[in-house]
């Protein structure tokens, strides 16, 4: 399961807490030492942990806590809220443009994703009654059209898709012509993997943006992301301004740092968590029933 | 009880080098204990011998003498193994590239049947590189093309098969057993070819790159490694626990998406990287 080991790690720190009586401040030292050490396992990102801590530290270093009947429990809940926080708090509803269109673009690293999660989401969407267009923008990937083809074939929608054009921009302005001739509700750009640190194809991306002026762009990224995924995360921030995270292969045993990390540093919020490779897999984040999970409450 | 001017803060500035590095958090400590060993019996001050220190300790992490660089004796068969989308596909184009630059005989084999499109995403790659390809449609059973393949690389006496498999993640059982039925196959050609097995990483993974080597290695007994997208941020740290915990060589690094884009693994440059 997801989250597993940083679960266990998690738990066993609260038990010796819910084991004392009184709580001292090295009993909380100690545990936040724990806390922090199960982080940096999961591969949470370093500074995140850092200001993470902290934070506990002193909510739990409070004066109430520590004159309180059932001090473990009150820890456990603020480790609980702050794990909630981090993850974005509230849940966030994928949002349709109130009048005419509504333009989604799919962006990431190579590998995370993309164009399964954009099968993923047509058949999201397309449950909510819309008609779907998928965009197939990638021109470098071998097969990178057909494989979202075949997707869209399974998924039931159509993919707009041009063999001919080999610029990724001139593709997009023609699909959003004719997702708006033919009165589709949504279309989904699909666009090539890239390195958040490749200023040529991060700079096609802004020319994408600029041209088809997506109401969404998300950023899919790996669950199994080590401490990179903060910087991938602001990088594409900073560079097209992210309106939220898609976070991919939840389905896995990873510990689950990119989850803890990424909604924080860009303060963006987790739209969605990818739980497999079928094109039913894909489920609403909820920070709180997340924190909740890792806590065992 | 080490050397003067480096205190704690020097320490915990290289604990947060190496963990951002994702070399995880229990072969940092045992970086920085034996960094801390050099300093103290050396009575080092300097700052680029510190540097050198560091660097030293993490070579001999990545130099282990029971995992030497085998070279390949052919005929021989290749199994590419690893999670979704670290890059098996293309890193079997790179492989098919640089083997047949050596002038050798390369056939490849579209053995993932799975993902959609992956067996055309082959197939290009096979006509980029110039070499002949065994598949069969998305949806057949993977390990009959690899058998398929076996076969018709003995009767064309190619020196190196190579082949694909889908993407899986080590915790789906259904999908390693998948794994294991093919790598029986392959192991039953072991009369004929030199069986190889190579997992491959992405550099930009954590710690979770610990679990994939130990589940693919029960069911693949891996002969090597392949860690791509180095040519990104990430510093792929994660080989250091890896090397250390399974002795594994690492064969190739990934640089890019281009055919050429494989290098040698050299653990020097690794290490001096790791500290830009
Ligand atoms: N287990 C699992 N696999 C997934 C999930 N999402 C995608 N995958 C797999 O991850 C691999 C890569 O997926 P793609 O959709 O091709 O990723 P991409 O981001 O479009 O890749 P590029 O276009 O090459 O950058 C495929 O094998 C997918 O089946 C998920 O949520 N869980
Ligand atoms: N930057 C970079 N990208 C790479 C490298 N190797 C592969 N890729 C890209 O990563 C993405 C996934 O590569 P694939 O070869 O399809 O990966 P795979 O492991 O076969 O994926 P599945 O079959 O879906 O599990 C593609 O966009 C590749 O171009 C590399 O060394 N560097
Ligand atoms: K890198
Ligand atoms: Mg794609
Ligand atoms: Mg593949």
């Amino acid at each position: 399961m997801v989250f597993e080991g940083l679960s266990s790690k998690l738990q066993d720190t609260f038990k010796k807490l819910k084991g004392k009586g009184k709580l001292t401040e090295k009993d909380i030292k100690e545990a936040t030492r724990e806390i922090k050490l199960a982080l940096l396992e999961a591969d949470v990102n370093f500074k995140v942990v850092k200001s993470f801590v902290k934070n506990i530290n002193e909510r739990a270093l409070g004066a109430d806590v520590l004159k309180s009947l059932t001090p473990g429990q009150q820890v456990i809940k603020i480790v609980n809220d702050e794990l909630t926080s981090l993850m974005g708090g509230q849940p966030v509803k994928l949002t349709y443009s109130p009048k005419g269109m509504t333009v989604l673009m799919l962006v990431g690293l190579q590998g995370a994703g993309k164009t399964t999660t954009a099968g993923k989401l047509a058949a999201y969407i397309k449950k909510e009654s819309k008609k779907v267009l998928l965009a197939a923008c990638d021109v470098y990937r071998p097969a990178a059209i057909k494989q979202l083809q075949v997707i869209g074939k399974q998924v039931d929608a159509e993919v707009f898709a041009d063999t001919e054009e080999k610029n990724p921009v001139v593709i997009a302005e023609k699909a959003l012509k004719y997702a708006k001739e033919h009165f589709y509700d949504v279309v989904i750009f699909d666009t090539a993997g890239r390195l958040h640190i490749d200023e040529a194809l991060m700079d096609e991306l802004v020319q994408i943006k600029k041209s088809v002026t997506p109401d969404h762009i998300i950023l899919n990224i790996d669950s199994m992301t080590g401490q990179e995924a903060v910087n991938v995360a602001e990088t594409f921030n900073e560079k097209i301004s992210l309106s939220g995270v898609i976070l991919t292969k939840l389905d896995g045993d990873t510990r689950g740092g990119a989850a803890l990390s990424v909604a924080s540093v860009t303060g963006k919020p987790i739209l969605f968590a990818g739980m497999g490779e079928k094109l039913t897999d894909l489920e609403i984040f909820y920070p709180d029933r997340m924190a909740s999970r890792i806590l065992g409450m | 009880n080490y050397s003067g001017v480096y205190d704690e803060e020097f320490f915990e500035e290289l604990e947060e080098i190496l963990i951002l590095s994702d070399i995880g958090y229990e072969s940092t400590n045992e970086i920085i204990e034996k960094t801390r060993e050099i300093i103290t019996r050396e009575n080092i001050t300097d700052k680029i011998q510190v540097k050198n220190a560091i660097k030293l300790v993490v070579k001999e992490i990545l130099k282990k003498e029971d995992d030497k660089h085998r070279d390949i004796a052919t005929p021989a068969v290749i199994l590419i193994v690893g999670v979704n989308g670290v890059g098996k596909t293309t890193t079997i184009a790179k492989l098919a590239n640089l083997y047949k630059g050596m002038g050798l005989n390369v056939m490849l084999a579209a053995g993932d049947t799975f993902r959609a499109a992956a067996v055309e995403q082959l197939e290009i790659w096979a006509e980029r590189v110039g070499v002949p390809i065994v598949k069969n449609a998305q949806g057949a059973d993977p390990s009959s093309v690899i058998f398929d393949a076996l076969q018709a690389a003995k009767s064309r006496k190619t020196d190196i098969l190579i082949c694909d498999t889908a993407g899986r993640l080590h915790n789906k059982d259904n999908l390693m057993k998948e794994l294991s039925k093919m790598n029986k196959i392959i192991n039953n050609s072991s009369d004929h070819f030199n069986v190889y097995r190579y997992l491959v990483l992405d550099a930009t993974s954590g710690t979770n790159a610990l679990n994939q080597t130990a589940t693919f290695n029960e069911v693949t007994q891996l002969d090597g490694i392949i860690l791509t997208k180095l040519d990104g941020s990430a510093k792929g740290g994660i080989i250091i626990p890896i090397k250390n915990q399974y002795h594994i060589p690492v064969e190739y690094v990934g640089v890019g998406e281009g055919v050429e884009d494989l290098q040698e693994f050299i653990p020097e440059d690794f290490a001096e990287i790791l500290f830009e």
